[in-house]
């Protein structure tokens, strides 16, 4: 085995390109780290935490810390598990997620990760936060209360779609997405359902109209494979696509 | 609200004074706050055509720092520190006598619009509480006789120009000068001195000092600024131009925002030309043209008379175009307004923030001293750290070194306050007992003390021969005491809200977990709380520290963790006589219905059944 540009995750050698973040070695290797705000085809974000790992001791994040030779990585234990779960419980009593009644169930990704890291209920006392639903636009749904605040939908705007329709506001938990327009509203935005920011968002946030229940319950993304399957199956090859 | 032409000029002239640049997008809106009072959206639509930016970072940017507004405050605009110090001298019932005084809501403004009240993190004043901020200039040493006076000349709409400068003047507090502050260096005589030796000397020196930086973390300042120097790794394939193009960049951090923490306000007022010559110094060592002090929007008393000394010493030849008659040694310094967010003390989101954007921490590496202010090299140390650069360059490594510990060289300045004879500020070889500094400050009874602010550690009685150093108690300056007649669940609970007041809601740990701290410190002192509660705010603290993103985070859950360790039967005490309790709160539940209703009797309430 080659040592120059090796790391190990949970022992087992994984090779690393120069640039590499953890995230991109694991991905490649074929090997899932939960993740939420990161999606290969943009530039590290870093902000939901999900992607937690240990190296060499101390905890980083997988998707924004670059691999460097020797370095010993912990990936798959109970106590990151634990830490991610928790995370995932956050995410979840912030916002205001009701499954049940939700278009994008069995294709969420928030959801996807829960149900991958066993978690089985909301633990922590839920916030019921007031937040604005926008549906002026005629063709897509803007429900803040499903959102993440992963800014994907921002950087997708941005980075691809040359738009810049969304941005983050507010601070710490009143921390919230704003629409770029006089009005704050998606209908006065240049937004189409064909545009990335209108496809990217990994909950239900960003929903593009009558195409509800198209695929029902059952014959869904999660339905099918679980989120470590689904994220294996196409972020390495979109690996090197990334934009900005 | 429409903008009128009048307004529209002025903020066009604004902006041209501003060169247009996104990166004064903080100081402009500074500028629109005084102005309108608030930011209107209008001006926020005008700001994003005349800057080249999207409308939603300007008003991301607005909704950031808590010093702006988006709804009118008053044009008196009243705050009063909340922070622990404080509250200990009475500020809270100080507020409510404001409020009754004046007629105004917390958080609201009056409806003829002349005044509003809002509580605010604390104001660096502790040493002279309780204070508070008059559209953001100081009034220390508040009580009822000076809020009478306050009220009355507001309600006579004295102008602010006008009002007595008693009620304004902060007052130093130096109670016990060290090895910096009792020898000041002449203006100009560091600078000179080090042309003369050769400023790679300096550094030399600097590095012989052992000077670690004063901001808390104690990162080595001679590392610092050689790896600034030397440039990101990419550059240094190419030895030609290495270090030669690329502009690189000096910040003094002055957003001392840590809850007790004072004294940069002190340096900043009786040594600004020493702060100034250690960040020259930096630059001609590093090869910077350009540098910035962060001040802290709650220091804005500070900003003429700064803005003063700069002037002077670009009179002086000791900024500008070939300093001190040296070509090629260009340097100068402008100044940047905070506006109310603690997390621009981190070094990378004070850079942010230099650039006019959200403080968000960088993810790190790379780090700011390779990657920082606009991608560029950047320097960032402590206001104390370059005050002892200054002096360290003129007398010498050895001398700084001779002073300290082992791995603390040099001398620590304190900033004192809470329950003792003699608050103000101390400065003492690092290595100090706790003991000593307890004595010497006149604390008696004492109980505790925080040591570093709330994102320090607390510690005990049994504890006070532990010593200042970075081998043992390292801090950035906040030394808050706390008597036997303190409630260490309050405490804890006021730091917790500062916490979540302050986290800047980038990563899910702290922005979620900063909230449910609170929240359960809340339900503690309510005294809804159960044994599983300490468990689980104890899991939430150790997860809230493991997982956050920045120092913030990491260090949010410190006071909670340290006392319950510490005094686990303090907690107890303070427990229902049940092991489950629910997390909802029927009565409180209600509320809305009482509001709705306007009901507030006894059939409207119901009380919570015990299990």
């Amino acid at each position: 085995m080659n040592i120059r540009n090796t790391i190990t995750i949970d022992g087992t050698p994984v090779p690393f390109q120069d640039g590499d973040t953890i995230m991109d070695a694991a991905t490649r290797a074929g090997i899932y780290i939960p993740h939420l705000c990161h999606n290969p085809e943009f530039k590290p974000h870093g902000s939901c935490k999900l992607c937690t790992v240990n190296v060499n001791g101390r905890n980083c994040s997988a998707c924004t810390f670059p691999a460097a030779d020797g370095q010993q990585v912990l990936n798959s234990t109970e106590e990151l598990n634990a830490t991610r779960r928790t995370i995932t419980q956050m995410l979840f009593v912030e916002g205001n997620h009701f499954c049940p009644s939700c278009e994008k169930s069995g294709n969420c990704q928030l959801q996807g990760v829960a149900y991958f890291l066993n978690m089985l209920d909301p633990h922590f006392p839920l916030f019921y936060p007031e937040r604005e639903t926008d549906s002026s636009h005629p063709d897509i749904l803007l429900d803040r209360d499903r959102c993440i605040l992963c800014e994907l939908c921002v950087r997708a705007s941005r980075e691809i779609d040359g738009k810049n329709v969304f941005g983050l506001s507010g601070r710490g938990i009143h921390t919230h997405l704003v629409v770029n327009a006089d009005s704050g509203l998606l209908k006065d935005t240049d937004l189409t359902p064909a545009d990335k920011a209108a496809q990217v968002c990994p909950v239900g946030a960003i929903i593009v109209k009558r195409h509800g229940f198209e695929t029902p319950i059952g014959a869904r993304q999660f339905d099918q494979q679980n989120v470590s399957e689904w994220s294996l199956s196409w972020e390495p090859a979109a690996m090197g696509d990334e934009h900005g | 609200m429409t903008i009128s032409d009048a307004d529209q000029a002025w903020l066009s002239a604004v902006v041209a004074n501003h060169g247009r640049h996104a990166t004064r997008l903080l100081q402009i809106l500074r500028d629109v706050q005084d102005h309108f009072r608030h930011i209107p959206r209008p001006v926020m639509q005008l700001l994003a055509e005349q800057l080249g930016v999207p409308l939603a970072q300007v008003q991301g940017v607005t909704e950031f720092y808590s010093f702006l507004s988006t709804q009118p405050q008053g044009r008196y605009h009243l705050q009063l520190s909340d922070s622990i110090s404080d509250h200990m001298l009475g500020s809270r019932a100080l507020g409510t006598y404001l409020c009754d005084k004046l007629g105004v809501a917390d958080g609201e403004t009056r409806a003829d619009g002349r005044v509003s009240f809002a509580y605010t993190s604390c104001s660096g004043l502790c040493d002279q509480g309780p204070a508070g901020l008059v559209n953001g200039w100081w009034l220390p040493k508040l009580d009822r006789s000076r809020i009478d006076r306050i009220s009355a000349l507001v309600e006579a709409d004295v102008p602010l120009s006008q009002w007595p400068q008693d009620l304004f003047s902060a007052r130093d507090n130096v109670r016990r000068p060290g090895l910096l502050l009792s020898n000041p260096v002449a203006s100009g005589s560091a600078l000179k001195w080090s042309l003369m030796r050769g400023l790679a000397s300096t550094l030399d020196e600097v590095d012989k000092s052992g000077l670690r930086g004063r901001g808390g973390a104690g990162f080595q300042t001679s590392w610092k600024w050689r790896f600034c120097f030397e440039g990101p790794e990419e550059t240094a394939v190419c030895p030609v131009e290495k270090g030669e193009r690329m502009e690189r960049y000096v910040v003094c951090n002055a957003d001392e925002g840590e809850p007790g923490t004072f004294k940069d306000r002190v340096l900043l007022n009786s040594h600004a030309h020493q702060v100034f010559e250690g960040m020259t110094l930096c630059a001609g060592i590093v090869g910077a043209k350009q540098g910035f002090l962060y001040l802290r929007g709650e220091y804005l008393a500070l900003r003429a008379k700064l803005e003063a000394v700069l002037a002077e010493r670009r009179r002086l030849n000791l900024l500008g175009v070939g300093i001190l008659g040296r070509e090629g040694f260009d340097f100068d310094i402008e100044i940047h307004m905070g506006a109310g967010a603690y997390i621009c003390g981190e070094e990378s989101a004070l850079i942010e923030s230099l650039e006019g954007k959200r403080g968000t921490p960088r993810n790190r590496p790379p780090y700011p001293v390779t990657h920082g202010y606009l991608g560029r090299p950047t320097v960032v140390n402590n206001v104390e750290t370059f005050v002892a650069a200054a002096a360290i360059a003129l007398k010498g490594g050895v001398w700084f070194a001779s002073h300290g510990t082992e791995k603390s060289k040099g001398s620590k300045i304190l900033s004192i306050c809470g329950d003792c004879a003699r608050p103000g500020i101390y400065e003492y070889d690092f290595g100090v007992s706790i003991a000593q500094i307890l004595k010497d400050c006149g604390a008696a009874n004492t109980f505790g003390v925080q040591v570093g602010g709330p994102s320090g550690v607390f510690i005990g009685e049994q504890e006070f021969e532990r010593r200042l150093g970075f081998e043992d108690l390292a801090t950035g300056g906040s030394f808050m005491i706390f008597d036997k007649t303190r409630d260490v669940l309050e405490i804890v609970r006021n730091f917790t809200h500062f916490f979540a007041h302050e986290s800047c809601g980038f990563c899910t740990p702290c922005r979620v977990g900063t909230s449910l701290l609170r929240n359960a410190m809340d339900k503690l002192c309510a005294g809804h709380g159960a044994a599983g509660d300490l468990v689980e705010i104890g899991n939430l603290g150790q997860f809230v520290r493991a997982a956050s993103h920045c120092g913030l985070g990491q260090t949010a859950a410190n006071p909670l963790l340290a006392t319950l360790e510490r005094f686990p039967e303090l907690y107890q005490s303070r427990l229902k006589s049940i092991s489950f309790e629910p997390g909802f709160d029927l009565d409180g539940e209600l509320s809305t219905a009482r509001r709705m209703t306007g009901r507030d009797d006894a059939h409207a309430h119901l009380e919570q059944e015990s299990v």
